[in-house]
This record gives C-alpha cells, sequence and structure tokens, in this order.
C-alpha cells in the first residue's frame, strides 16, 4: 500500500509540473462550455448538464490515451522500469499506483467545469441527482479509459504507438453497441454489453444501476490484470 | 558482524536463455561480505545477463541464486530489499529535481521518513551533488547523471551493490573519480560491478570472474591472474620415443618451465610451458631430429584466457 502511494504520488506530481496538465484541462474546459453553450441555447433550455456530460465520453477517449501514454512507455524507454522492477515492490503495485495517479489526473480535468453547474444554480433550478450521477458516470467512464491507456502503455515502449492503440481500442469499444441494430440475437446483446459508451447511457440519464457500476469495475479489474500480466512478462523475454 | 568469509551472494549453476540461445551457463560463485569482485568480459558475454538476474529483473533458466541467504526467485522482495542497482543505461526521471528523485527511490524501499532524510543528505555529500541537489535531473551532464545513479544505489545502504559497467561513457576524469568512490564503499558493501576494461579491475577489485560466451572462465585475484597469463606460452607437441628420455630431454630445453605428458598411449602427446618470447619451436625440432625420434605435431597454443584479455585490452586501451 505504502508503495501504490509513493509511485501514485510521484506521478501525480510529475503530471502536474508539466505543462500538459494544463493544456488538457484547458482544452477539455473549452469544449465542454462549448457543448454546455449550445445545449442551453435552444428554444426550450433545460438546466442540465447532459449537454456536455454526453460528448465529454468522446473527448476522454481522446484525451485520457494522451495522460496514459508516457506511463509505462516512458519508464521503458529511460530504463527505470528495470529500476522499478528490481526494487522491492511488486508489479500489481506499479500498475496500480500509475493507475490511481492517472485516474486522479483525469479526475482534475473535471474541476473546472464545476462553474458550468454553478452557472445552472445561479440561473435556474437543475435537479441535482442527474449532474451527480453524470459525474460519477464520466468518473467511471474515464477509469475506464484510463485502464485501457495503462494497458496499450505496457505493450509498447513507443509513446505515439501506446496512445494510438488506446485510443483504436477505446473508439471501437465507444462505438461497437451502434453495430447492435445489424445483428441479431445474443451477438447484439453482446455488442451492447461490451460497449463502454452504452454503459455511460444511464448514468447521462440520472440513472444509477449496479448493473453499469459492476460493469465499469469488472472492466477496469480486468484490464489493470492484464497490465500487470504484461508487465510481468517482461521479465520473461 | 563483519565476517569477511561468510559468503552473501551464492550463485550455483545459473543458466539463463533466451529462447534457444544461452546467455549464460552453469556460472557459479560466491561473494563474501565487504568484497569487491569484478566482472569482466568482452561485450555480450553474459555479464549485465547475470546481474538481471542477480537483482531479481529476470528469472533463470535454471540454477539458483542467493542475496543474503533470501532465493531471488522465491523470495525475490526481500532479496531486492537488500541490492542496490545501477543498470547499464543509469535510470533517471529527468523530469524530477536529484532530491525528489532519491526521496522516491527512498520510499519505494520502504525507507522511513527520518531515515530518508538523513540518507538523502548524506548520499548527496558523499557523491559530491550538492550543488546540483535541487537541480533537474535531466539538466545535468552525463558524469553528474552518473553519481545521481550511484547515489540512488546506495541510498537504503543495501548490503549488496550491482553496478553494471558504472564507468562507461563518461570523462577520464570522472572515471577516477567514480573508481574512488566505488571502491569506498567495498568493505561496508558487497559490490559486484562489471566492465571490459581490464585495467579498471586490476585497480578497483579484490577479486575477478572473468566470463566469456556465457561461461565462467577464471575466477581469481588480479595480481594472480595477469602473473598467470602474462609469464606463460605454451606449446603441445607429439613426439613418438621412450616418455622418460623425451620428457628429461624437454625439460633440459633452456626457458622451458615445464612439461607434462598429455596422452597415456605410446604416442607421446606433451605439454610446454615456457616464458613468453622464448619460441621454443625451432629448438624442439632440432631435438628431435638430432635423437632421432619421429615430431608428429608441434602446435603453439593459444591460451583461452589470454586470447579474452587480448580481445578486452585492445577493443579499449586504458583511458586513464
Amino acid at each position: 500500500m505504502k508503495n501504490i502511494v509513493a509511485i501514485a504520488w510521484k506521478e501525480i506530481k510529475t503530471y502536474f509540473v508539466s505543462p500538459m496538465a494544463y493544456v488538457i484541462m484547458a482544452v477539455y474546459s473549452v469544449l465542454a462550455s462549448y457543448y454546455f453553450v449550445t445545449s442551453i441555447s435552444g428554444v426550450l433550455p433545460e438546466a442540465s448538464v447532459r449537454g456536455y456530460i454526453l460528448p465529454s465520453t468522446l473527448l476522454f477517449v481522446l484525451l485520457s490515451p494522451i495522460i496514459t501514454m508516457r506511463l509505462i512507455a516512458e519508464e521503458q524507454k529511460l530504463g527505470t522500469l528495470e529500476l522499478l522492477m528490481t526494487s522491492p515492490v511488486r508489479d500489481y503495485e506499479i500498475v496500480l499506483g500509475k493507475f490511481v495517479a492517472a485516474s486522479a489526473s483525469l479526475v482534475s480535468i473535471l474541476i473546472p467545469t464545476a462553474y458550468l453547474v454553478l452557472l445552472l444554480h445561479w440561473f435556474g433550478t437543475p435537479d441535482i441527482g442527474p449532474i451527480l450521477s453524470g459525474y460519477l458516470g464520466l468518473t467511471l467512464f474515464g477509469m475506464a479509459t484510463i485502464s485501457v491507456g495503462l494497458l496499450a502503455s505496457s505493450l509498447s515502449g513507443n509513446q505515439i504507438v501506446s496512445a494510438v492503440v488506446a485510443m483504436g481500442i477505446l473508439l471501437i469499444l465507444s462505438i461497437i453497441d451502434l453495430a447492435s441494430s445489424y445483428v441479431t440475437g445474443v451477438f447484439s446483446d453482446i455488442v451492447l454489453e461490451i460497449s463502454i459508451s452504452n454503459h455511460f447511457q444511464n448514468f447521462a440519464r440520472g440513472i444509477i444501476d449496479t448493473h453499469d457500476i459492476v460493469f465499469y469495475v469488472v472492466f477496469i479489474t480486468f484490464m489493470l490484470f492484464l497490465t500487470v500480466r504484461s508487465l510481468e512478462s517482461r521479465r520473461w523475454r | 558482524m563483519q565476517d569477511r568469509t561468510s559468503p552473501i551472494i551464492e550463485v550455483d549453476n545459473l543458466t539463463k536463455y533466451y529462447g534457444d540461445f544461452p546467455a549464460i551457463e552453469n556460472i557459479s560463485f560466491t561473494v563474501n561480505k565487504g568484497e569487491i569482485l569484478g566482472f569482466l568480459g568482452p561485450n555480450a558475454a553474459g555479464k549485465t545477463t547475470t546481474m538481471r538476474v542477480l537483482t531479481g529483473f529476470m528469472p533463470p533458466t535454471s540454477g539458483s541464486a542467493k542475496i543474503a541467504g533470501f532465493d531471488v526467485v522465491d523470495q525475490s522482495l526481500e532479496a531486492r530489499r537488500r541490492i542496490g542497482y545501477l543498470p547499464e543505461t543509469v535510470p533517471l526521471y529527468t523530469e524530477m529535481s536529484v532530491r525528489d528523485y532519491l526521496d522516491f527511490m527512498g520510499r519505494i524501499r520502504g525507507m522511513s521518513k527520518e531515515w530518508r532524510r538523513r540518507r538523502v543528505n548524506e548520499v548527496i555529500d558523499v557523491c559530491r551533488l550538492d550543488e546540483y541537489a535541487t537541480s533537474l535531473i535531466g539538466k545535468l551532464s552525463k558524469g553528474f547523471r552518473q553519481r545521481v545513479g550511484i547515489a540512488q544505489a546506495v541510498l537504503h545502504e543495501p548490503e549488496v551493490l550491482i553496478m553494471d559497467e558504472p564507468t562507461i561513457g563518461i570523462d577520464p576524469i570522472q572515471v577516477v573519480e567514480t573508481r574512488n568512490l566505488i571502491k569506498g564503499f567495498g568493505g561496508e558493501h558487497t559490490i559486484i560491478l562489471s566492465t571490459h576494461i581490464l585495467p579498471e579491475v586490476s585497480m578497483v577489485c579484490e577479486r575477478v570472474i572473468i566470463i566469456h560466451e556465457g561461461q565462467v572462465v577464471a575466477i581469481d585475484r588480479p595480481e594472480n591472474l595477469s602473473e598467470r597469463l602474462r609469464g606463460t606460452e605454451r606449446i603441445e607437441v607429439d613426439i613418438r620415443g621412450p616418455v622418460a628420455d623425451v620428457m628429461s630431454a624437454l625439460r633440459d630445453i633452456p626457458g622451458v618451465q615445464e612439461v607434462t605428458r598429455i596422452s597415456k598411449d605410446d604416442l607421446g602427446s606433451y605439454n610446454i610451458e615456457s616464458a613468453s618470447g622464448a619460441d621454443l619451436g625451432e629448438q624442439i625440432a632440432t631435438l628431435v631430429f638430432e635423437r632421432h625420434w619421429g615430431l608428429l605435431r608441434l602446435q603453439p597454443i593459444q591460451m583461452s584466457l589470454e586470447e579474452i584479455f587480448l580481445r578486452l585490452t585492445t577493443t579499449e586501451p586504458e583511458s586513464t
């Protein structure tokens, strides 16, 4: 546990001294604000956060790999992975430490959007429930994208490669539910079930379904498990 | 405590294959407490592989290694706790400051806050990094990075220090400094250090293991090794003739140091050792001809060790 905290803390510090943290935060804020403005500018504006919470999944698919790409790939390039792996630290502690740090980094980009919620309160009477469930869903969705990014980062020593691989996997997992209209029966269920964006829909609507929470938890656990395995396999190569 | 005869590193028949390729084969040795052991061998001899197995980075294909009694595979974490490791490419987080980096290394090795604070200051002092303690590692020159690498290796006061080519790629003055630094760690730490530079070994190490193509060729003190190597030249001859006469006649040739009989049958094969530069071939041939024996073969033998040493000394001349 101490090791996880040590590694996570180091990664968080590294992330927040780099300009990347603020660039990503700024890009996300601008885009989220834009979506927000368009969603409340209609004829019958609704005091909800759905306007930017829903498209945020796509933004996360694009931004998460940027946050995670260096986590393991860079360690490998610098040679520090060898040092970590010969320190009295277990492989899963390395992976968990990095996962915690990257999740914190991703959640941090949501913080500036709090002003949008404040604006809603200022000018309207939004229902707080869907706002909270939306942010909860976005956090879970974000952690799922981070876990995929971490796996991709462990597969290659090249940061760009790992970022592109992660984006590819995440895009497929986000849009695979569209295929449900073209296939029938059990296949239709499967594509809906493995789609990371499909499980997000309920959260955006203000519904917290344990089914969806369990999906994200299982998904994240599985990805982290694969990452640990991928790291371990380095010892055998 | 400082019992210099108890082995702290025990390596037994260590073998590591990369696919079908044997990187090291049946390597066995022990290192006593406080000893500085040199790992000498040409590039790709298996030095790094051995070190990676010892540090628990990769498991051996067969055989075992123990650090302070802990098996590097079965009790990996315990073994790793006792090792300070400096890999060949100095592993540094370029975007961290020297002090932050050392503090982080201390944390993942389970050092308490107090211990960390004390040791970080100590190693910064010992490795003379004071001026750069708050600089970003990425901004440091190669020599200073090397010192930071050494600083992290000794930070947690490990019983065993393993350093892979610690003086490679830094300028001559820094090489001398680094060697002195390492020498200073001997006694309190047990050190294994690899190099392909011959003079470095005799300067720093108390004992040397020469490995070549994955196998241990020799283990000895550096003085003994050089003596064994510098002194002798070997010739193998097959001579048909009465064994006792041939032996004594060969021994009488000036310059011959030792004659041993290799074969047991009627055909006499002999191994002749002499001081280097004696060039005995002609004298042996004349002798055999005069005595009317039969000279069937005369072959100067390149000692395998010497071959390696030659390669070592010719690929990298002494840089100091």
